[in-house]
């Protein structure tokens, strides 16, 4: 490994100081950005630890009915947490879905939105990558890539981001408050994941030293909680990536359904939001006639990106199913495999 | 020490201490991280080290900035072919028929990516790392080839470790052409990591001309040999330690050129040096199973017997060395057929050579032979079950010899029974629960063979009446300090608390191997026998002693009981080993035997552990996404020394089975030959979630001949018969039966 300094910054001021410093990394749970950091793939000059920062940890339910969370809230510490997992049960689930329990107990929010994607030659040094190396070029192009994306990639690269958490919040219109060298703002956190285009290695909105210090979670965002849901294609039962996901969240009143929220994950360099599926749902009585054109909507401009053509009638099927399963009503509880497609036996069910 | 162990006057027997469910005598000591492992060892002044691997798969390196990494602070030392202690044996020389050639920086050629092209030794593992890092090699690059298609095909002599690589009994064309009903069944299975827990590490410490060595090891005694081989010093100047493993699948049986560096650089250094591969470090030069294109084709008659039975493998090994997985042999001895035939070819590509994992050749030639089997009962239109008891071997259909024993009809009909097979229709896509999932149900037969290696042991009565017993045996996590130290506890007739129990040095007897799945029965046998000398030379001193109260009763007049000696016809005449030692004036009686079977028995016989597995999976119709809601297994693996234990290894053996099905293939860009998924987020095994239920039965079998335990083995038959099973239900449940493993989603999409 390099030599790299090593900061825990006391305030928030200091973090944005060091953290602006050329080479500098914020080092969260460090569950990615270890790893990287062990492959090589990533070799930071100086790591500004941001999980000691103060108020950064709270969840608040607010009056207004929105919420807002700390970027240092432990993935597993938010799933858990009765009344968010009430008003917003689809982020719960997409939650539960991700990673193993020992991952989600250290892995913190602000992390999981900003994880890097899994594209193998990203986290390989030796090989070609504009996302990692500006102009240099992309090994997945003609590589090992039935997993990648088939929306909006661009030639230049065909990554996914990983992250189920993102798929949920996306749909809900959630906003991130960010603090940076020029101050703070807030970005809706559908601006924070950028689309490669020719320039993949700008990855995110951030700007150097910015730093994710809460989301943001509109009230409207709850009003779709009747009929919410996270499901996620894998090939292992749990403790895998997407292969595909949804995120529905539906408001159907009189049969009739008066809001959709649909996004999907695994398809593209960020959270794909389907707005044009959402507007025909939206108006529609709910059933399999308009799911359907939904399903076919959200996928309308997918195109393979090399071994992957499978993922779009995947992902298709994947999203009837999600708006089925959303108008059929949030469980009760979370079911105990998260997002699954699977029925739980009834036997030892872990997650 | 004698060859034919344990038969002996007969003073002894297997039971009070055998059969019972002890937990692991271990386990105490690995839940309180209290059990050492290599790595946790730290002697004075120890020095790390990290091997800089190649990241090309053909061609030369060019340059390495050696500079640089010395130049790094920490960095103690850079090895490359320019500075490399000699070896004091040619890499390339094979004395045993376990003996791979091995990469120690002989030349600047790379052969594999991954391969050990430097080693970097420093203060920190840090720096060592860093340096590794800095040593940025040049190449000059070779195209790899990678892949059946890009591979060198070749025509095998041999397959696994010295098997013939084609067998022909009966007329096999002529049994095709006879046949009423024909198949012919395809499958592709791939490249697999072992990826036990536990990275492989050394940790290597030098004294003179003696070395320490702590590192795991399947196999000491051998091991120990192979060290003094390439160190050039006396095998007894090695002290191999290995008194638990993290996991070894058969990867740790068999040193990797990265072990003979590390203790090469120890002794260039002056220091102990200790080298732990990273996960991604163990892609390449620790062995692997070899990826396989099989072809089945199986004719039968009107009534569903079979006429032949052909099977052909074509698999891959590296460029330089060669491991076949002998896959198609899995196909020699479980069915009754007139006409038998396997055959293999090779392919090389370049990657690291394969080697021995997890049941090499049985589990992906029973993968395809169980698939292939099944279609040959729906072709039939018989149940799968039917079918198998149809073809069953009363005989070993490959050389006609009488099996030792086999209760694989009682497998079937427990298992069958426990499952609850009866009444599964033919047809596929007939069973749905209750949320509109396709369930299905299959299953597969079960076969490994039981074989015996040589070990040797010794046991000393001490005084106290407690007594000492040692072997060089190896814990990998099957249980062995516990199921041995129960075998050894009856060869001395003492409660199992009464013994010391040491292994996994190799300052022991040699304990053999502990793969194949033979080590209970070999070492095992040792010691029952090491114990039963001594009980008898104990029995020699009371017998022949007027003081004794088993005075005149004869040698074989006595037998043990609970460190007791007993009349056998007057039990109220008894003494204890501690006063018999005491009136003899001896503080130690040793005795000592060697585990081996007997010849004959080995030429007369077929043997083998036999087994029964079914499967249910549940798939989403429209999704495709599988999971195993249900594995049940039977087996009859001789005599259970430890059911718990004996559960265990066969749960673990249906789960690595559930393993290969559906998650295991390891991923090398098809151009530079790297690996691209060399870590547990990628490479895939199961996790709880998908083994919801998995239960394995114990049946009942006595064999007379495999060794007078009548121990066969229960580590590896698992995985055998439940790729099959599992294939079998996916088709059941869908009508798509795979074509390549693992299956995935895709695959029953794509359908
Ligand atoms: C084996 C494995 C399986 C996984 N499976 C899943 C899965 O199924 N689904 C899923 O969604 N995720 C999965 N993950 C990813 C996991 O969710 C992320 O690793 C985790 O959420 C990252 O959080 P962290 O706190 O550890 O971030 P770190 O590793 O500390 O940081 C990650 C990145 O975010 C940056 N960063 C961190 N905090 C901030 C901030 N507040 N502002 C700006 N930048 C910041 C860091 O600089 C770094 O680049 C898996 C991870 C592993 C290792
Ligand atoms: S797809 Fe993107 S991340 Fe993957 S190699 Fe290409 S540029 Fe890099």
């Amino acid at each position: 490994m390099n030599l790299f300094e090593y900061i825990r910054p006391a305030s928030l001021d200091e973090a944005v100081a060091a953290g602006s410093e050329p080479g500098a990394a914020y080092l969260a749970a460090g569950t990615n950005l270890l790893d990287l950091m062990k492959t090589g793939a990533a070799r930071p000059a100086r790591l500004v630890d941001v999980t000691r920062l103060p108020g950064l940890d709270r969840i608040e339910l607010l009056a207004d009915g929105g919420a807002r969370i700390g970027a240092m809230v432990r993935n597993a510490e938010l799933a858990r947490d009765r009344g968010f997992a009430r008003s917003y049960p689809a982020v719960a689930e997409a939650l539960l879905s991700g990673a193993s329990p020992q991952i989600r107990n250290a892995a913190t929010l602000g992390g999981n939105l900003m994880q890097r994607t899994r594209c193998a030659y990203f986290f390989d040094p030796a090989s070609n990558c504009g996302r990692r190396d500006p102009g240099a070029g992309c090994d997945a192009r003609a590589g090992l890539n039935h997993a990648h994306a088939i929306l909006g990639w661009s030639d230049a690269c065909l990554a996914t981001h990983p992250s189920d958490l993102c798929v949920a919040l996306v749909a809900l219109d959630a906003s991130l408050e960010i603090v940076g060298p020029a101050g703070r703002r807030v970005i809706p956190l559908e601006e924070l994941h950028r689309l490669p285009g020719d320039a993949p290695s700008r990855e995110t909105a951030l700007e150097a030293g910015e730093l994710i210090v809460a989301l943001r979670l509109p009230p409207e965002a709850a009003a779709v909680r009747a009929h919410s849901r996270y499901l996620k294609l894998r090939e292992r039962t749990s403790f895998a990536f997407a292969l595909v996901s949804a995120a529905a969240g539906l408001e159907i009143a009189d049969g009739r359904i008066r809001r959709a929220r649909l996004a999907l994950g695994g398809v593209a360099a960020k959270p794909w939001r389907a707005r044009a599926a959402e507007e025909a749902l939206e108006g529609a009585l709910a059933g399999p006639l308009a799911f359907a054109e939904a399903a076919a909507l959200a996928l309308a401009d997918a195109r393979p990106s090399g071994d992957n053509a499978y993922k779009i009638e995947l992902a298709r099927r994947l999203v009837l199913r999600a708006l089925e399963r959303a108008a059929a009503g949030t469980p009760e509880r979370i079911p105990a495999l998260p997002a699954s497609v699977l029925a739980d036996t009834g036997a030892t069910a872990h997650a | 020490m004698p060859d034919t162990p344990l038969t002996g006057p007969g003073h002894v027997r297997l039971g009070s201490n055998s059969g019972q469910p002890l937990t692991r005598r271990d386990g105490f000591l690995k839940v309180t991280g209290a059990a050492t492992f290599a790595a946790d060892n730290r002697p004075a002044g120890l020095l790390h080290a990290v091997h800089a691997i190649s990241t090309i798969a053909r061609g030369r390196v060019r340059s390495l900035d050696v500079a640089a990494a010395r130049a790094h602070p920490g960095v103690v030392e850079v090895i490359t072919p320019a500075n490399r202690p000699p070896l004091a044996r040619d890499q390339d020389d094979k004395p045993t028929m376990f003996s791979w050639r091995v990469e120690t920086l002989q030349d600047d050629r790379v052969r594999y990516a991954g391969q050990p092209i430097a080693l970097v030794i420093a203060e920190t593992l840090e720096a060592a790392t860093e340096g590794a890092h800095l040593l940025a090699p040049g190449y000059a690059p070779e195209p790899a080839r990678i892949g059946f298609e890009d591979g060198e095909a070749f025509e095998a002599e041999t397959v696994g470790i010295g098997s013939p690589a084609a067998f022909v009994r009966g007329e096999v064309e002529a049994g095709l052409a006879g046949a009423t009903v024909r198949v012919e069944f395809r499958v592709e299975t791939p490249t697999q990591y072992h990826n036990a827990m536990e990275p492989h590490a050394i940790v290597a410490a030098w004294d003179g001309d003696r070395v320490t060595i702590d590192s795991p090891n399947q196999a000491i005694a051998m091991g120990q040999a192979a060290f003094a081989g390439f160190l050039g010093i006396p095998p007894e100047n090695v002290t191999l330690r290995s008194p638990f493993i993290g996991g070894g699948f058969g990867s740790k049986a068999i040193l990797s050129g990265p072990h003979v560096l590390a203790a090469l650089a120890a002794r260039m250094v002056g220091r102990p040096v200790k080298l732990v591969f990273r996960r991604d470090q163990m892609v390449g030069p620790v062995g692997h199973r070899g990826a396989t294109r099989q072809r089945l084709r199986l004719g039968m008659d009107r009534d569903g017997h079979l006429t032949a039975l052909d099977h052909e493998a074509v698999v891959m090994t590296s460029a330089f060395d060669d491991f076949l997985e002998p896959a198609a042999n899995a196909s020699q001895n479980i069915y009754a057929t007139p006409a038998l035939a396997t055959r293999h070819g090779g392919v090389r590509v370049d990657l690291g050579t394969p080697g021995p994992m997890r049941a090499p050749g049985e589990a992906s030639g029973s993968a395809a032979l169980e698939c292939a089997v099944d279609e040959a009962a729906v072709a039939c239109g018989i149940d799968p079950l039917e079918f198998r008891l149809r073809n069953y071997a009363e005989t070993d259909p490959a050389t006609g010899r009488p099996y030792s024993s086999k209760a694989l009809r009682e497998c079937y009909a427990q298992g069958a029974e426990r499952f609850g097979w009866a009444g599964r229709p033919l047809a596929p896509r007939r069973m749905r629960d209750g949320a509109g999932r396709l369930i299905g149900w299959g299953m597969g037969s079960a076969l490994f063979p039981a074989p015996m290696f040589r070990a040797e042991a010794r046991a000393v009565l001490r005084a106290d009446g407690t007594a000492l017993v040692e072997t060089s045996a190896v814990d990998m996590g099957q249980g062995a300090w516990t199921a041995l130290a129960q075998i050894a506890a009856d060869g001395l007739g003492l409660p199992v608390e009464r013994i010391e129990f040491r292994a996994g040095h190799s300052d022991h007897p040699d304990g053999g191997v502990a793969g194949g799945s033979g080590h209970t029965a070999t070492a095992g046998s040792a010691l029952f026998g090491a114990g039963a000398d001594a009980v008898a030379r104990l029995a020699e001193l009371a017998t022949g002693h007027p003081d004794s109260p088993l005075f005149g009763a004869g040698n074989a007049g006595v037998e043990a009981r609970l460190g007791r000696l007993v009349h056998r016809e007057d039990p109220g005449r008894h003494e204890s080993y501690a006063d018999i030692l005491a009136r003899a004036g001896i503080a130690e009686l040793a005795g000592q035997a060697v585990g081996a079977r007997d010849p004959a028995h080995a030429r007369d016989r077929a043997m083998f552990s036999h087994g029964a597995v079914f499967a249910e999976v549940q798939v989403d119709p429209d999704l495709c996404q599988i999971r195993v809601s249900r594995l049940v297994g039977a087996f009859a693996a001789g005599r259970i020394i430890n059911p718990h234990l004996a559960r265990s290894q066969l749960n673990g053996g249906m789960i690595w089975g559930l393993s290969f099905a559906l998650h295991e293939e390891a991923l090398h860009d098809p151009r530079t030959g790297r690996s691209m998924n060399a870590d547990l987020a990628g490479y895939h095994v199961p996790v709880n979630a998908d083994v919801p239920s998995v239960e394995a039965l114990l049946v009942h079998e006595d064999d007379p001949y495999v060794n007078p335990l009548g121990v066969k083995g229960v580590g590896e038959i698992g995985i055998t018969g439940t790729v099959g099973a599992i294939a079998n239900a996916v088709w059941h449940a869908t009508g798509t039966r795979p074509r390549r493993f693992p299956i995935r989603i895709r695959d029953l999409l794509e359908a």
